[in-house]
């Protein structure tokens, strides 16, 4: 008698990417029409999850709707530059340079103790004040670019990379991110460079988060799951690489809420008086 | 013969009056099809998600009757039929309802109040409102029908049930939002297909499903809709996430000849009295 062996069950992370890519291209134009805006602005730092939203955007509302910011400060990575451009030539969308290095400076010039830590963080929200006020320059909505996976690590700047008022990539781990780059079209050497926040010199995410994406992904679908950590560790992952993945989700909840509010009354928003983001009576 | 137009429209939140336009707009466009009977998505009138706006939303079954009753007189000569999915408010109760109108005719037919109200995950139905607690068939001008809305359909006892009522069809009205892009299309829309065929095929009987289309806040509502025939086949089947109306047409005189083929619902019938009594010790356990 043949005996049939079925395989021990785990969570696969691959997409059928285009299908993906259609679902996010309708996502982007439905809410961008719902609230009022038929362009987009995306700032493009040169990675790959800014290029594959600025090639869903350009799929989604035609590249000629589409703003593309390259905001590159003077410490950042010539090569971050040239990816930038390079995405833009590539999905056919103009791109606009603004040197964010004297809003920066203007700062750091007071501020005589900054840590190139913090200093990057005010890079990034410095971009975030540019890209909101192209927003407003050209009537075009910001399309946010982070991903699950940093979403879920906190590994973010706050109020920053996180301030866009849509996002289509915020569901898509890292591994899915580069998956649906490869059917974009997203150029090779984007897609295949180390990922890194170019906040600091020579920083790379991988090295600051102390994991693999691609290791990370997968622990992190099965404990989001509500497989146990034995049970990962099964899957050839190790105890240590389990704890940093759940020790990271769960000290940075705060990241992923709007402020702790203090509860007074029976009304209070988002407490008791509860409507969706979309929600709205005729006029 | 009796044709049926599902619409997967895309309601804007909370604009009744222009979602109400925008259905008789595409009930106009359909006018030559020579349409019997038209079933629209689950809470189109406002759009599914509306947490604690159900209250300030909500209609009254006579209103949204007497709406659309004088829109169609206005408009048609012949009767048509037409399920649709609401809010509804009565009194001091909020209810996910569907409502089964002969417009032209007798009016309100019947009147569905969701029984299984999601509430896990992204769905929250049972903090906003009321659960149903009939489940009914009734008589329509063309044959014996039964409303079931969304999760309804999830449970195959909600089916059964209408089945051994003499039901012919069923009609879903459903909010579906998208999820699990592993395969050939969202895992949801396979999942409302599979059971879609194994409760046609089992009971031998027709399933109309209407799916809303439109991203609310990023919910991408999978449409999707279909219309499963008696032997467990899918008849016709709309695209996924785009405004679409699907037109075909039910032979309820198929279902006696394949019933009599496969007469799952005849062993039913003499099989539950013996089941039965399980069943009723699994409920006073509840």
């Amino acid at each position: 008698m043949k005996i049939v062996r079925g395989a021990p069950n785990h969570e696969v992370l691959d997409l059928n990417y285009p299908l993906v890519a259609a679902a996010l291209e309708r996502f982007i134009r439905e809410e961008l029409a719902q609230r009022g805006y038929a362009k987009a602005v995306v700032a493009v730092s040169g990675g790959v999850d800014s290029a594959v939203t600025l090639a869903l955007a350009a799929r989604a509302l035609g590249p000629e709707n589409v703003h593309a910011l390259s905001l590159p400060h003077r410490d950042s990575s010539p090569e971050s530059v040239a990816h930038a451009r390079l995405a833009a030539e590539r999905f056919g969308v103009a791109l606009e340079t603004v040197d964010i290095t004297p809003m920066v400076e203007g700062y750091a010039q007071q501020t005589p103790d900054l840590t190139p830590r913090r200093k990057g963080n005010v890079m990034a929200r410095a971009r975030m004040i540019v890209t909101f006020d192209k927003s407003e320059q050209y009537r075009a909505l910001p399309l946010g670019t982070g991903n699950k996976t940093e979403r879920l690590f906190g590994y973010f700047t706050w109020h920053a990379d996180d301030s866009p008022p849509v996002n289509p990539l915020g569901d898509l781990y890292k591994t899915q991110v580069w998956g649906l780059a490869e059917h974009l079209g997203v150029p090779q050497e984007i897609v295949h460079k180390a990922p890194t926040a170019d906040l600091e010199p020579g920083q790379t995410d991988e090295a600051d988060l102390g994991v693999r994406y691609r290791r990370a992904d997968v622990i992190l679908e099965h404990y989001l799951k509500g497989y146990p950590d034995a049970y990962i560790v099964g899957l050839g992952y190790t105890p240590e690489e389990v704890a940093l993945v759940k020790r990271r989700v769960n000290r940075t909840h705060y990241k992923r809420h709007l402020p702790a509010v203090a509860l007074i009354s029976s009304t209070a928003i988002g407490e008791f008086y509860l409507r969706p983001l979309d929600f709205r009576l005729e006029d | 013969m009796v044709r049926h137009a599902l619409l997967q429209l895309k309601p804007e939140k909370g604009r009744i009056g222009r979602n109400l336009e925008h259905l008789q707009q595409a009930l106009l466009n359909l006018r030559d099809e020579g349409v019997d009977v038209v079933v629209v998505p689950e809470a189109y009138p406002t759009g599914y998600f509306l947490q604690g706006g159900v209250r300030e939303l909500a209609l009254e079954a006579a209103e949204l009757e007497d709406r659309l009753g004088r829109w169609h007189a206005a408009h048609y000569r012949e009767p048509l039929d037409l399920v649709i999915g609401f809010y509804e408010r009565d009194g001091g109760s909020y209810y996910n309802a569907a409502a089964y109108l002969e417009l032209g005719g007798r009016g309100l037919v019947h009147l569905h109040r969701k029984i299984f109200l999601p509430t896990y995950g992204v769905f929250d139905e049972e903090r906003f409102l009321d659960r149903g607690h009939e489940l009914a068939s009734f008589t329509t001008r063309f044959g014996r029908a039964a409303l079931l809305i969304c999760e309804d359909f999830w449970h195959t006892v909600t089916a059964t049930t209408v089945a051994l009522q003499g039901t012919e069809i069923i009609y879903v009205p459903s909010a579906s939002p998208a999820r699990g892009f592993g395969s050939g299309a969202p895992a949801n829309v396979e999942r409302w297909a599979t059971l879609a065929r194994a409760v046609s095929g089992e009971h031998g009987l027709y399933v109309a499903l209407a799916s809303l289309v439109g991203s609310e806040a990023g919910k991408l509502m999978s449409g999707g809709s279909l219309i499963a025939g008696p032997e467990g086949e899918v008849l016709a089947q709309a695209p996924e996430f785009e405004e679409a109306a699907l037109v075909a047409d039910v032979d309820l005189d198929r279902i006696p000849p394949v019933r009599y083929d496969n007469p799952m619902l005849a062993d039913l019938k003499a099989g539950l009295p013996l089941i039965f009594p399980e069943l009723r010790r699994l409920v006073e356990e509840l």
